[in-house]
């Protein structure tokens, strides 16, 4: 194996993760607020398709990206109206906006499926991004460097600031954060919004970076995945960022065992790799007794105020 | 509107109303500075919601609060906070994965920086005398501990106000003293104290003056230290106290519970491990479990009653019989019956009826089921009757018991499992939140039965409640039981300090043995 073989790997498990990173990056902060929100695949869906329909109209990548973000944005506050104001099961509320998010955008994408756009590619000189060896480092589009600042960010978030401590606050105890006199709808109505534009950025990536074009259920499941990595993070940043890149590596088995020329093992197995890790690792995590304490205590709890 | 006064707050006229209950009804007094004021009152006097009122999380619906002659609105906890307003909670408003220090910030208002605000603590536990280590995680604090990290915050805000919502109902006798000097000290600065109880004598210790509200109203005002603790009892719940009936017993029967050498490994992150437990319980006899919470009392209890079974059989004798490797319904053929302490979702599914909650515990002794089908017409009867012979407020036998109020509901449970004759009932925290006249009740159908010759095992946080009805009694410390003692024998300071055992901070009890010794 040379050196570009290697590169082209480590290139392609970076792109493949990113999407999960962002996405479950976003689902971090909700779940640590104490909602589940599983709507996170109709979420990224929804981003996807207007954000490959802005920037396919506008021909400004940016535009698509901020503009999906506040479509999925916007899918997440009916969600958290919905959960949060008439403290609907978040559950049945997830699924049932992942299915709208399916539906939805199948019906806004369909005038655009065969079209392309152009990649949202990086933005260092051409001499760096194609260097074939310096094109590891620089050779991503923005949104790969976009997602490690803001695992790092998060993570400060949580840590070191005050209102990282009181989202923490709100999902461990909503009712002694209430009592205290902290607004718990409010905080998660915020979270909820976070994680819905961090939905819609993953969903750009996929129609602005990876693919560039639109199909019908682009994301293929990723949603579920991020969900999965959350837990096996053990909600915390920095086993996501590690946790998503192993996720890539199995992702990506498929194509490079294609590209390797294995044939023993069947390729509709190793595409379905990726789903029975997430199966396994949630299967183990369960199985380790301590995972309770990582938990947010009140994680899909409805919360309502005596007043 | 500003007029000279001599009083600290003022309510005048509150009254607050929910849906179907006038929670208080024109209820008005006064402290003054440096004063520590009782609220005294049974479960559901109003007591909670009105200093919800004060601590800006309620609004009353009418009403006055002047604020040193000052009439104000709190509009909510941080409003509060900022006129000089600290509250401990009852039930405490702590967030357990985090460190002492982070629940510390996260009640300040002011944006402060973790040296500083550690800084801080520790000077406010120097002056008060308490002892905590700021970067514990909550979740490996004892109770006692805990409340000082409540107190500890609203201290740090240099309160001109301290509420405290019954704070004694979960601390060892010797916590208690440890409280109560800090209180002291407190109100000797100009810092006036509120002091919500339904323990008589704590009152009489400490308070200058107390409140009595009964119903939402404000029934009564006296000074503590004038009254005995039985005439502020009869204000309270308007009536005469009715005495438990009870022998003092020197001869019981053969034993009929004995568990012996009862061990099991804890469940979760927050499970007590069981070690050698044991005793035995002899037929007529009530033997009690004292200790603070979460020190495997629940953990105790599901293993003794079948829920959790160990497969040593022989480690759990009834009447003879190796029981321990069988599950509840088996053990309660047998004639075991078991309350738990939750009410709700433990010994009662809320959302059903009360004679299908009866179904589910009493159909195999009471024959309410047969050949898979259930008897709905006996199933009632039953219900019925255990609801006459208890006195259960409720509008029938179809009513759901999350219907039902928490002492009338306890009231079901423990009716439920006595009518069913019990050679062995296995009872917890049997009058937690319930009023004192259902208390009464409670316990002196616990003490009748034992009367009848059934073995009865009380699991209780409550010490009073324990020398009140039981003969021999037992600590249970971190998973461990302490030897037997006789009632009437043992001392409150000895029961105390095997409560403490060697949970908490080791200073304290070291303070708390030299006490101890002093007496």
């Amino acid at each position: 194996m040379n050196d570009t073989i290697i590169i082209s790997i480590i290139m392609t498990v970076i792109g493949a993760s990113t999407p999960i990173l962002l996405a479950a990056l976003g689902e971090l902060i909700v779940e640590k607020s104490g909602v589940l929100n599983l709507g996170i695949e109709g979420m990224m869906l929804i981003g996807a398709v207007v954000g490959f329909a802005v920037t396919l109209t506008t021909g400004f990548h940016l535009l698509g990206i901020v503009v999906a973000m506040l479509a999925s944005t916007l899918s997440a506050m009916l969600f958290a109206y919905l959960t949060l104001t008439l403290t609907a099961n978040q559950v049945a509320t997830g699924l049932a906006l992942t299915i709208f998010g399916i539906g939805i955008s199948s019906l806004m994408g369909e005038p655009y499926v065969g079209k392309t756009i152009e990649i949202f590619s990086s933005w260092f000189p051409a001499s760096l991004a194609e260097h074939p060896q310096l094109r590891v480092i620089f050779g991503y589009s923005p949104l790969v460097y976009l997602s490690l600042i803001l695992t790092i960010s998060v993570s400060y978030f949580l840590k070191k600031t005050r209102a990282g401590l009181i989202l923490r606050a709100v999902g461990e105890s909503d009712l002694s954060a209430h009592s205290i006199g902290y607004s718990v709808i409010g905080v998660r109505y915020a979270a909820v919004a976070f994680g819905g534009a961090m939905a819609g950025l993953a969903g750009c990536y996929f129609s602005l970076v990876l693919t560039p074009l639109w199909s019908e259920e682009l994301t293929a499941g990723r949603g579920w995945i991020a969900l999965a990595l959350v837990v096996f993070a053990a909600w915390k940043p920095s086993r996501l960022l590690f946790g998503a890149y192993l996720f890539g590596a199995i992702m990506t088995l498929e194509l490079h065992a294609k590209a390797a020329g294995f044939s023993f093992i069947a390729p509709e197995l190793l595409a379905a790799m990726p789903y029975l890790a997430t199966i396994v690792v949630l299967a183990l995590i369960s199985l380790r007794k301590s995972s309770g304490l990582a938990a947010p205590a009140c994680l899909a709890k409805p919360f309502k105020p005596s007043t | 509107m500003t007029e000279k006064t001599d009083y600290r707050i003022e309510l005048s006229a509150i009254t607050k109303s929910f849906p179907g209950v006038l929670a208080n009804d024109n209820v008005s007094f006064a402290i003054k500075p440096g004063e520590i004021h009782a609220l005294l009152g049974e479960n559901g006097a109003g007591k909670s919601t009105l200093v919800k009122m004060i601590y800006g999380i309620m609004q009353p619906d009418e009403g006055e609060i002047r604020w040193e002659g000052e009439a104000i609105k709190v509009a909510n906890p941080k409003a509060a906070r900022k006129l000089g307003v600290g509250m401990v909670f009852q039930h405490f408003s702590l967030f357990e994965a985090m460190t002492v220090l982070e629940n510390i910030a996260l009640g300040m208002d002011a944006k402060i920086s973790q040296n500083l605000l550690e800084e801080k603590i520790r000077e406010v536990m120097d002056v008060y005398g308490l002892k905590l280590d700021p970067h514990r995680i909550v979740s490996t604090l004892s109770v006692g501990e805990r409340q000082r990290i409540e107190i500890v915050r609203a201290l740090l805000l240099n309160p001109r106000l301290l509420i405290m919502d019954e704070p004694t109902s979960v601390l060892t006798p010797q916590e208690v003293a440890q409280l109560f000097e800090t209180l002291r000290k407190l109100s000797a600065t100009g810092c006036s104290i509120l002091y919500i109880s339904h323990k008589l004598h704590e009152i009489k210790e400490l308070c200058d003056q107390a409140t009595i509200l009964r119903g939402g109203k404000v029934v009564g005002e006296c000074d503590p230290k004038q009254e005995t603790s039985k005439s502020m009892a009869e204000m309270m719940i308007g009536g005469d106290l009715k005495q438990i009936e009870k022998d003092v017993k020197t001869e019981f029967g053969d034993p009929r519970f004995v568990v012996d050498n009862l061990s099991q490994v804890g469940e979760g992150d927050f499970g007590v491990a069981l070690s050698n437990i044991s005793f035995s319980v002899r037929a007529g006899e009530i033997f009690g479990i004292a200790g603070v919470a979460g020190n495997g009392q629940n953990e105790l209890l599901m293993a003794l009653s079948g829920e959790v079974p160990t497969s040593n059989a022989d480690t759990i004798k009834l009447d003879g019989k190796s029981v321990a490797d069988q599950n509840i319904l088996q053990r309660r053929k047998h004639g075991l019956c078991a309350v738990p302490e939750e009410r709700n979702g433990h010994a009662a599914v809320v959302d059903f009826s009360l004679s299908d909650n009866a179904i589910l515990t009493a159909r195999e002794r009471m024959n309410l089921a047969s050949g898979g089908l259930i008897k709905h017409s006996e199933a009632r009867s039953y219900t019925d009757n255990v609801i006459s012979t208890f006195g259960v407020k409720t509008t029938g036998s179809a009513s759901p018991a999350g219907s039902l109020s928490g002492g009338n509901l306890q009231k079901f449970v423990v009716g439920r499992e006595i009518m069913q004759n019990p050679d062995v009932l296995l009872i917890s925290q049997p009058t937690w939140g319930v009023d004192a006249g259902a208390a009464a009740a409670i316990h002196q159908a616990i003490v009748d039965l034992a009367e009848n010759g059934s073995a009865i095992i009380v699991i209780s946080q409550d010490l009073d409640e324990l020398l009140a009805i039981c003969d021999e009694m037992a600590v249970i410390n971190e998973g461990k039981l302490s030897k037997t003692l006789k009632v009437g024998e043992a001392s409150v300071d000895e029961i105390g300090l095997l409560m403490g055992g060697i949970h908490g901070d080791p200073n304290a009890n070291q303070d708390s043995v030299e006490n101890a010794h002093a007496h």
